[in-house]
């Protein structure tokens, strides 16, 4: 009797760790799970609200400005993924393996104009920085990783637009 | 010929491992003791031919043979010496040769301290180690084999990735390894347990040191990546909930449940079926931390050695032992029989609670991290989970056990009432008030509730001594006196206790920590934090392998000045990379941190960090590896005293 409601405890003790953790998971991934986008689904449907999301694309090559809002430098360039693309701006120090021409993954909010407010730039250490998620993006969107590395982004957008558009027409 | 000579060796090590595994296990299962003595000798013999293949990959590294691949891909001419010797443990292949060489150290130090224990379970323990160390060394003689030649050879090497030269990052794979692998030991043990079929509280006594020791690995290897990645990154950040900082938190997480629930079985003979599932899952998240993260199957933002074509045969080896043990788990493990069931409020009560709220963490780590993968692959979503969803599931089942922390080693074993636990908690209590309440006048209310916790946390692990000693309430003399003869197991669960505290404090603190990114000219003040940072000049200087450009700036406060810092940007000329060298200023309760950016038109960009109470996140997980050291110091916890120890615990026990 007494031994059957010890254990009795013991289960209840563990159902009420582990269903709290369940719960907490539920909620959290609700609020918080951060989305993977890239230019050309914000241009198809923007992510709602002011939910802070990744966004990441290949950086046009030639768009990268140097701002400075008072004595704070600021950044602004344009991510694109090929069929459209986004305006981001970003104030800090850029991490050391950005470059124009190469992949980039940004976390923060779309603004009411159109454009991206990172609140975070991130690249890997590594020269050849393509992420998983973005490499598998960029092949929905025409890039084919077995033809070498993706073409530096100022020609990008041209020919994938191109290669997008002859290919919706064969799919229509 | 060096080279060749290391190949050899590798070779020799997994002919050693084959015999070591098979001859003890066959000799175990027979009964025949001639067969299980083989065992030792064996694994010291593993353990030697290791050490000379791997003490060939660094002489190969040290004398420049670019006829050798893998020296040819990560080092080169220019490299100073320290990272061509940390360069042998810095590439992919020699990774896994050094995961290796520890495995064998671990069986050659079981070999050399197991003596006292049963033959048969001595041989068994042997024989399991050997079993894995097996399969890992044919891994890395077939798929990634350190010594392969390459010719004609190039006239200078690809030069290591500049982030990883850095004296932190060089000593922090041995130190994590060390952890890594020493999971194994538990591991083996409680495999050995299984065929066995029995388990008793001298497995319990036996198995903790070696949890304990690879725990303070673990601890100290983690704290020092995470140091690293503080000031190396130059982000200013300290935990990123990245996958590999959560692969190394799985086995941590499920090592010190496990470094609990031993002493149950230990001291009580209750949990041991638990136990033993603990010390497979230590180890398989252990043996998951290092390939999953290398298999490319997670992305993360800071690993390596990545290669996702040599991933296929690390999954087979890791469904394999991961499997297998489970699969003889759920066959054997009826046969170690029923734990004894006892009251839920006595000290067993609260080790059982906290295993309950740690393996909860494990898995929601375990599910923040393994998400993306799933969503990706069953939902075709793309979904990165950050910091926000583990500050949302970890805090709140943390701070449980923050509290519990404090209270559990106050009650006594068996049976008890919370109230006098309680009780004797009443003024760490109220100072742990009294600490949140000033702090909400510099922090948010959340970080305050933590720097509460914090303050509970340490003076409560420090009650438990005052109680033992009576302070106070006896003479002083006789306190001391008390305090000398005290086991150093008692300040071990204290020195643990505390560290995680002063780790909470600091993590608390850094809430407060303000940063600013300005372009300045050399000459002009930034004011920060109470402090004037003027950048003085600019110049190049030139290192071994790379230019740097370096800042000056004095910080002063009140006009006095306090540190010059001279942050860096380095420009590695054979890898064409930049890296950001910060400079940090600390007085153990804060750290000046300095950034140099790009510069434009005479002017830089500085990134400047106040860092109130970060070295407090460090030097917290250092107290609780000074811990760890402290209990495995004591007598009665070393391997080679059971029998000695069985006697005074007998004593003790009709004491209490």
């Amino acid at each position: 009797m007494k031994r059957k409601h010890r254990r009795m405890l013991l289960v209840g003790a563990l159902v009420l760790g582990l269903g709290s953790a369940t719960i907490l998971v539920f909620q959290a991934f609700r609020s918080t799970g951060e989305l993977f986008v890239v230019p050309s689904k914000i241009a198809a449907e923007a992510p709602k609200g002011d939910r802070v999301f990744r966004l990441g694309g290949m950086v046009e090559a030639g768009s990268l400005k140097h701002l400075q809002e008072g004595s704070r430098p600021a950044v602004r360039f344009r991510v694109s993924d090929g069929v459209a693309s986004v305006d981001v701006t970003y104030v800090g120090i850029l991490p050391d393996l950005f470059r124009e021409g190469q992949g980039v993954v940004t976390m923060g909010k779309l603004q009411p104009d159109g454009s991206f407010a990172a609140q975070e730039v991130l690249a890997k250490h590594d020269e050849n920085y393509m992420p998983g998620d973005m490499a598998d993006e960029l092949k929905k969107t025409g890039w084919k990783p077995e033809n070498g590395a993706p073409p530096p982004a100022a020609l990008w957008n041209a020919a994938q637009k191109n290669a997008a558009l002859s290919s919706t027409k064969v799919g229509g | 010929m060096i080279p060749e000579l290391g190949h050899f060796a590798l070779a020799l090590a997994i002919a050693f491992a084959l015999a070591q595994a098979v001859i003890p296990l066959w000799g175990a299962h027979r009964g025949d003791v001639r067969l299980m003595q083989a065992a030792p000798a064996l694994a010291l013999g593993q353990a030697l031919a290791l050490s000379v293949s791997f003490g060939c990959l660094i002489y190969a590294s040290v004398m420049d043979d670019f006829t050798v691949l893998n020296v040819a891909e990560n080092s080169h001419t220019l490299k100073p010496l320290l990272y061509k010797i940390t360069g042998a443990w810095g590439s992919h292949e020699g990774s896994i040769l050094f995961w290796c060489l520890i495995l064998g150290l671990c069986g050659a130090a079981v070999a050399l301290f197991s003596a006292p224990l049963p033959a048969s379970l001595r041989a068994r323990v042997l024989g399991v180690l050997a079993l894995s160390a097996f399969g890992f060394e044919l891994f890395t003689l077939i798929e990634s084999n350190p010594f392969a030649r390459i010719w004609p050879a190039p006239d200078n090497g690809r030069d290591m990735n500049p982030l990883l030269q850095d004296p932190g990052l060089a000593f922090h794979p041995p130190i994590l390894y060390s952890g890594y692998v020493g999971m194994a030991i538990p591991f083996a043990f409680a495999i050995a347990a299984l065929l066995e079929g029995r388990i008793d509280a001298a497995w319990g006594r036996w198995v903790r040191p070696w949890t304990l020791a690879a725990w303070c690995c673990l601890t100290g290897g983690i704290a020092l990546g995470s140091w690293w990645s503080y000031y190396v990154l130059g982000w200013g950040g300290f935990w990123f909930w990245d996958p590999v900082e959560n692969a190394s938190l799985l086995p941590w997480l499920t090592a010190t449940a496990l470094l609990h629930s031993a002493i149950v079985v230990e001291k009580r003979e209750a949990l041991k079926i638990w136990t033993v599932l603990l010390a497979i899952g230590a180890f398989a998240f252990s043996l998951s931390g290092t390939f999953l993260v290398r298999s490319g199957i997670l992305n993360s933002v800071h690993s390596f050695a990545n290669d996702p074509a040599r991933g296929v045969f690390i999954l087979g080896l890791l469904g394999l032992l991961i499997g297998g043990s489970l699969l003889l788990f759920a066959i054997r493990a009826p046969l170690l029989g029923a734990s004894g069931v006892f009251a839920a409020v006595s000290r067993e009560g609260a080790l059982v609670m906290n295993n309950i709220l740690l393996c909860s963490i494990t898995a929601v780590v375990l599910t923040g991290t393994m998400y993306p993968l799933f969503a990706d692959l069953l939902l075709s979503q793309k979904i990165s989970v950050g910091p926000p969803f583990y500050n949302a599931t970890v805090l709140p089942l943390a701070a449980p056990v923050f509290v519990a922390m404090a209270v559990g080693p106050l009650m006594s074993w068996k049976r008890t009432a919370l109230m006098p636990a309680l009780l004797k908690l009443w003024w760490v209590a109220l100072i742990a008030a009294i600490v949140g309440i000033v702090a909400t006048f510099g922090m948010n209310a959340l970080p305050a509730l933590f720097m509460a916790a914090a303050a509970w946390m340490i003076l409560g692990a420090f009650a438990d001594i005052i109680e033992r000693i009576r302070l106070f309430r006896i003479p002083l003399a006789s306190s001391l006196s008390r305090l000398v003869s005290l086991p150093l197991q008692a300040f071990g669960t204290t020195l643990g206790h505390a560290g995680l505290g002063v780790t909470v404090a600091g993590i608390a603190g850094m809430s407060m920590a303000v940063q600013e990114v300005v372009l300045v000219k050399p000459g002009a003040t930034v004011h920060l934090a109470g402090y004037d940072w003027t950048l003085q000049e600019l110049h190049d200087a030139a290192g071994p392998n790379y230019n740097a450009r370096v800042a000056t700036i004095a910080v002063r406060r009140d006009g006095r000045l306090i540190t010059t810092l001279a942050p860096e940007r380095r420009a590695f000329t054979t890898q064409t990379m930049t890296t950001t060298e910060a400079k940090i200023h600390t007085n153990l309760t804060r750290d000046l941190y300095a950034v140099l950016g790009e510069e434009r038109d005479g002017a830089a960009v500085l990134r400047l960090h106040d860092n109130t109470m970060a070295p407090l996140i460090w030097l917290g997980a250092l107290v609780m590896a000074a811990g760890g050291a402290c209990s495995l110091a004591d007598r009665r916890l070393r391997v080679a005293a059971p029998k000695r120890a069985a006697k005074s615990d007998a004593l003790l026990a009709g004491r209490t």
